[in-house]
């Protein structure tokens, strides 16, 4: 199981690599990339920015909690920070599990949680003069103040 | 005592740095920083009134109390994926 952030480009297939076991019958990779459009308008690239120490952590938590889904710690997670192009990948997810289910249950909860809680924000750039602009975003969980 | 603030994207474009030392009370909350913030007026009148924050890189309601040399984080609602 491993879980961080990078500035270099993500080498999905050497994440595949990274799982896999003789036991397991799924082996399942998922690449988010970067569109072209949203909202309707063109978009020319985006520019992420974390909390990489915190962001770091959260995706460790959530990786630890998707690999009690799965059965196995055979996950894998990245995500990208700085400049990035349209098409290229911001995050990719690799997982294995003796049965399919497990691995797209673990896969998706990881995306899923990925948007929800980690420290990540997304600032997108268009053609033209148009001004760049920060994604809103989601409200993370806040813990409950302890008495 | 002295908090480290972080400040980030839309949060940092208010305050117009990423980070900053601040001498508080004793007993201060993260709830007494943003006051103090939104007070002090500049971009960051504009900060809301409850943001998350993240007190020494964990999520952490409003109401925590502050120790001295704790790291207090902005953090505004998240867009990774």
């Amino acid at each position: 199981m491993r879980a961080w952030v990078t500035r270099d480009p993500i080498d999905a297939g050497a994440l595949l690599g990274a799982v896999g076991a003789p036991a397991d019958g799924a082996a399942l990779l998922f690449v988010g990339t970067v569109r072209d459009h949203n909202d309707g308008r063109p978009v020319v690239g985006v520019r992420y920015e974390a909390y990489v120490e915190m962001a770091e952590r959260v995706l460790g938590q959530i990786a630890a909690e998707a690999a009690a889904r799965l059965g196995t710690d055979r996950l894998v997670v990245v995500h990208r920070i700085g400049e990035l192009a349209v098409g290229e990948a911001s995050v990719a997810i690799a997982v294995s599990s003796p049965h399919r289910a497990e691995a797209f249950d673990a896969c998706r909860f990881v995306i899923e949680e990925i948007k929800r809680r980690v420290p990540i924000w997304k600032e997108e750039h268009y053609a033209g003069d148009e001004a760049p602009r920060w994604l809103a975003g989601a409200i993370p969980p806040i813990p409950e103040a302890r008495p | 005592m002295r908090i480290r603030l972080l400040f980030f994207a839309l949060y940092r474009d208010l305050a117009g740095v990423p980070e900053m030392e601040l001498e508080t009370r004793p007993g201060a909350t993260a709830a007494t920083i943003v006051e103090e913030l939104r007070r002090a007026g500049g971009g960051l009148a504009r900060l809301p009134e409850t943001p998350a924050v993240a007190v020494n890189r964990e999520y952490a309601p409003l109401s925590t109390v502050l120790r001295d040399g704790d790291e207090l984080a902005f953090l505004p609602p998240v867009a990774g994926g």
